[in-house]
């Protein structure tokens, strides 16, 4: 029986750059930052009231995992924001999107009522898009 | 949206001798309707939040090497025995405890990194090898 989800993983095109964007924007922690070698880091960071879903900030480069071509592909896909990563949760809706409105996050749409919920979209530094939700919205 | 101004004000400030009564005054509240206000919209009280913003900075200084007095002192708070008390209650480890287990784990992936790393993502990039 599987029980929970404990990690997860955003391609980003660059590490250095949704360190700060997830850190220093979004208010994330760090909870691993290790450098296996030159040029590969694992880099996990969770929302501060879960601390126990790590988010990999995986790069994006070629090797094992992207060969050939297809690093460049999905570095392409990623910047032209084909990927919806997940849903992010928060208190209050209006007060988060002025926060990161203020703080240089770019939205793709406001605070927006809709019939499932009262929602938001904003993009990550390299182009992945996420849904911001309001807990218990009417 | 001032609520919202005020809180990020606290995140840039923090480490400064901040005065909340001010800070409602600037952004034209009364005390108690400032501090319900922000109770609403970040479930805790303005000084509840700049606590908690001064040990989030302690921890990331005590966790780069800092001393603990250079921790206390340098985000804002000005004694340390009530330093240790608000960073205890916290965390459940007193500034040195935590520092010691912080610089241990990073020891420990300096050391062996692959033992922080699901093997399924190792194994996709070739770092096993």
């Amino acid at each position: 029986m599987i029980t929970k989800l404990n990690h997860v993983s955003v391609f980003v095109l660059d590490q250095e750059s949704a360190f700060d964007f997830y850190i220093n924007k979004l208010g994330f922690k760090v909870h691993t930052d290790a450098s296996m070698g030159p040029g590969m880091r694992w880099l996990t960071v969770t929302p501060p009231d879960q601390p126990d879903l790590e988010i990999s900030l995986m790069a994006i480069s070629e090797g094992m995992m992207f060969k050939g071509d297809t690093a460049e592909k999905m570095r392409e896909l990623v910047r032209s924001g084909t990927f919806g990563f997940g849903v992010f949760e928060c208190n209050d809706l209006n007060a988060t999107y002025e926060e990161l409105k203020a703080k240089g996050v770019e939205f793709s749409k406001p605070p927006t009522k809709e019939f499932y919920g009262y929602e938001a979209l904003f993009k990550d530094d390299s182009g992945n898009w996420f849904s911001l939700g309001q807990k218990d919205a009417a | 949206m001032r609520v919202v101004r005020a809180k990020l004000y606290i995140d840039t400030h923090f480490s400064r001798p901040i005065d909340l009564d001010n800070i409602a005054d600037e952004a034209c509240f009364s005390k108690f309707h400032f501090a319900r206000l922000f109770r609403t919209i970040y479930g805790k009280t303005p000084h509840q939040y700049l606590t908690e913003v001064r040990v989030e900075r302690a921890r990331n200084l005590l966790a780069e090497g800092s001393t603990v007095a250079a921790a206390c002192f340098g985000v804002g708070f000005d004694s340390i025995s009530s330093f240790t008390g608000l960073f205890k209650r916290r965390t459940g480890l007193t500034p040195a405890a935590y520092q010691r287990e912080a610089l241990e784990r990073q020891a420990a992936i300096e050391a062996q990194p692959a033992a922080f790393v699901p093997n399924c993502f190792a194994e996709n990039h070739g770092w096993n090898e």
